[in-house]
């Protein structure tokens, strides 16, 4: 009984620690291709970024000239040639679809280019690292500085690094507003101190994420919070390529010296020479030559730092290298490596491109410049006039998506007699009440159809309100039914 | 619970210990910011206690620093829309109703305060939409008894109708001709028979006689040709809408015993600015004429 307790505590002890702490990771400096394109790609989406809201785009009068503007409060959105309302927001649902597939697209050819390459969590994380490296040297420098007690010099490098830090996270944050008003105007208004208190809280709100994510989550930020290296792990097959280490190539890693005499002995050895140059220079901490994993963000830093090593020793370039899962392991059997891009997923993921695309394309091309929406009156369903005819009545809403005013003619199509009258709007000659509407406004109106006694026949029948703007030729309409007793 | 616990091969992690259907899961620890960031989390509520309502008390809870209520939130928000409502209604109070009717911005305002006005004060009698009901005017038809241009409405609504306390209230009376004496039973058919033959109606009793009883008796306000006077509230007989039925059996009975339906006045208990919105909205309801 006296050594239950015990036992069970034996038996329940779990063994490491319940919480992992965070190794911190020091990547190193490299050059190579892929840094060069990392470089490239990241001056251009920081430059999109930031520089986007002051590209102009003239619209005409009573419209804003900024050429991307989501302007919340008057429910616009800007894209250059491009004006959505909100009943338009499909749009959006579309480029979504468009942005996931073309995601998967990309992963079924070349894995996870985004993460590396594109992510704005790679983006602003390698750009704050090249300000630590910047300041406070490189990797080994690095460990040493963190490593030391604190001294006046480790004050001052850590201080300006972190200021730096947050000089660019407060610039990201106040990029981000200038999307959602005119950029010129805020940018003045914010120097004054007199924007409003919701620019200055997004500006605060976005400095403190992108200090956070940039500066000090980093990788954190992919092991833990990222769902696209689950869902991606799921997506994945052996035909897509991968930053792999190719070890029917590398393995046994040996050492050069080790290598010789392997040579010399008949044995096999392997080009690794286990120089972990690949994990030093990882912005995730990886051993890429454990093969494809979730921490592994594919941005090939290490194929240049590999590459490197391999020209110093002579060796032929690209140990670690994009290839697929199937090609390594037909090499390693000595067959010869397949690629096959066109594949059953990457031609299903380019159908749906192609056809959310070209569907979004259509109906852009074919965008009316007006809208009309109608509600019948609940009650009274119909009104017996004085004459013994019928009216019906219906609340319409008209849309002009033009920069202009313009004059839209309601007729009404159904029932034999019909007329039409608009509350508060007169006739004109020829019986078709015109509505004005202004600029890129909306407009309700009460709309009341009536039909001589003789030709209700039916309690209800189907009719047709038309809105047409005579003078640019676009007519726009809407069903409903006119009920009579 | 199996407590197995045993170093994985592959890995070279150590399992849970725990087993299901021959599955075992790893101990893969969860980052150390991560269970900081729940114990923030956790401060974080004490900060709620303090700062917002939150622990019941013997007799009501504890308010909180913030002085924070939903109550308070609604108070808040009424308050914005008074005021917002104080702007538009300055600019009604001034404007007359003619122009209101010019000023689309101004009708549209009225439209909405006169809707809302509506919906809480005249839908019980004439019903959502001014639908109306047995007795109480349809407004969404073009037939009205006391007038309905913007100025006929609002006065109608001011006053009342046959309503005693207002002294400018309208009043005009269909006597009991039939429980009066004034007519015979056989008279009052007789009336009712022609007045139905103005709409061709079906008849049974003497139309001939009937005409002349009603030029005796009802075209001083009726008038001859059946069309009715605003001025007195009678209503047109040869129009297709018949306020009480068009049944010979309810005709006899309004001949008979006459009919005084009320309409209340609504000054003292409406503003000027509703009931000039009200005018407005129920004239739109009729076709804005």
């Amino acid at each position: 009984m006296t050594n239950t307790p015990h036992a069970v505590e034996e038996e329940t002890f779990i063994e490491g620690p319940l919480y992992a702490s965070a190794k911190k990771i020091y990547p190193q400096r490299v050059q190579g291709t892929y840094r060069q394109i990392k470089w490239a790609l990241l001056f251009f989406c920081l430059a999109v970024y930031y520089f986007l809201p002051f590209v102009r785009w003239d619209r005409g009068p009573n419209l804003p000239n900024q050429a991307v503007l989501l302007d919340l409060e008057n429910r616009r959105f800007y894209f250059f040639f491009i004006e959505i309302w909100p009943q338009e927001v499909y749009y959006f649902t579309g480029l979504l679809i468009i942005a996931a597939m073309t995601l998967f697209l990309l992963n079924s050819i070349a894995g996870r280019v985004w993460c590396g390459y594109l992510c704005w969590q790679t983006v602003w994380t390698d750009l704050f690292l090249a300000v630590e490296r910047h300041i406070e040297g490189d990797r080994r420098d690095r460990i040493k500085l963190d490593s030391e007690p604190w001294h006046a010099r480790k004050i001052a490098k850590k201080v300006s690094k972190h200021a730096i830090w947050l000089a660019i996270a407060w610039w990201t944050g106040g990029a981000w507003v200038l999307y959602f008003a005119d950029a010129p105007t805020l940018v003045n208004q914010l120097i004054r101190f007199e924007a409003p208190f919701l620019a200055y809280m997004w500006i605060g709100i976005l400095t403190a994420t992108t200090y956070v994510f940039a500066g000090i989550m980093r990788e954190q930020t992919c092991l833990y919070m990222c769902p696209w290296p689950r869902i991606q792990a799921a997506l994945t097959d052996d035909q897509a390529l991968n930053v792999a280490y190719r070890y029917d190539r590398g393995e046994p890693r040996m050492s050069v010296k080790e290598a010789k005499r392997a040579v010399a002995a008949g044995d096999p050895a392997g080009d690794c020479v286990e120089c972990l140059q690949c994990i030093n220079v990882c912005p995730t901490g990886v051993d890429i030559r454990h093969g494809s994993q979730l921490g592994c963000i594919q941005c090939g830093l290490c194929i240049d730092a590999c590459d490197t090593v391999m020209k110093k020793l002579g060796r032929p370039t690209r140990l670690i290298a994009y290839d697929t899962d199937d090609a390594i392991l037909k090499r390693s059997r000595g067959e010869t490596p397949v690629y096959r891009y066109i594949r059953a997923r990457t031609i299903i993921y380019l159908v749906m491109i192609g056809l959310i695309g070209g569907g979004m394309i259509y109906k852009l091309a074919t965008r009316m410049t007006a809208g009309i929406n109608v509600i019948h009156d609940r009650a009274p369903l119909f009104t017996t006039l004085a004459d013994g005819s019928i009216r019906n009545a219906y609340t319409v809403r008209i849309l002009n998506k033009r920069p202009e005013v313009r004059d839209f003619a309601l007729t009404v199509e159904g029932p034999l007699g019909a007329t039409i009258e608009v509350v508060g709007v007169p006739a004109t000659a020829d019986w078709r009440p015109v509505v004005e509407v202004g600029p890129d406004r909306t407009r309700e109106v009460r709309v009341l159809v009536s039909v001589p006694k003789d030709q209700v026949k039916e309690k209800s029948v189907p009719i047709t309100l038309r809105a047409a703007d005579l003078f640019v030729g676009e007519s726009v309409s809407a069903k409903d039914h006119f009920f009579g007793p | 619970m199996a407590t197995n616990i045993e170093k994985d091969a592959v890995t070279g992690t150590s399992t849970t210990g725990h087993e299901w259907d021959g599955i075992k899961e790893l101990n893969t620890p969860l980052p150390k910011w991560w269970v900081n960031l729940f114990y923030v989390t956790i401060l974080w509520s004490i900060g709620y206690w303090i700062v917002y309502p939150a622990w019941p008390l013997v007799s009501g809870y504890t308010t909180g620093l913030f002085g924070y209520s939903t109550r308070g939130d609604v108070v808040e928000e009424l308050n914005a829309l008074k005021a917002k409502r104080g702007q538009n209604a300055a600019a009604l109070e001034k404007a007359s109703l003619d122009d209101i009717k010019k000023n689309p911005a101004l009708a549209q305002v009225a439209n909405a305060i006169g809707k809302a006005a509506f919906g809480d004060n005249c839908v019980p009698c004439h019903g959502i939409g001014g639908a109306g009901a047995k007795g109480y005017p349809n407004l969404t038809d073009d037939d009205w008894i006391w007038g309905g241009d913007l100025a006929a409405i609002e006065q109608t609504v001011k006053h009342g109708i046959r309503w005693a306390t207002n002294k400018d209230t309208r009043v005009g009376e269909m006597m009991a001709f039939g429980k009066s004496g004034i007519l015979k039973k056989d008279e009052v058919e007789q009336v009712v028979d022609f007045v139905r033959s103005l709409s061709k109606l079906d008849t049974k009793a003497d139309v001939a006689k009937g005409k002349d009883l009603y030029a005796a008796n009802c075209a001083s306000c009726h008038g001859d040709d059946g069309k009715g006077n605003k001025d007195v509230g009678a209503p047109n007989l040869v129009d297709a809408i018949w306020l009480f039925g068009k049944d010979r059996d309810t005709m006899i009975d309004v001949v008979t015993n006459g009919r005084g339906a009320v309409m209340p006045a609504w000054t003292g208990r409406l503003d000027a600015v509703t009931i000039k919105s009200l005018a407005v909205y129920v004239n739109g309801l009729g076709g804005g004429k």
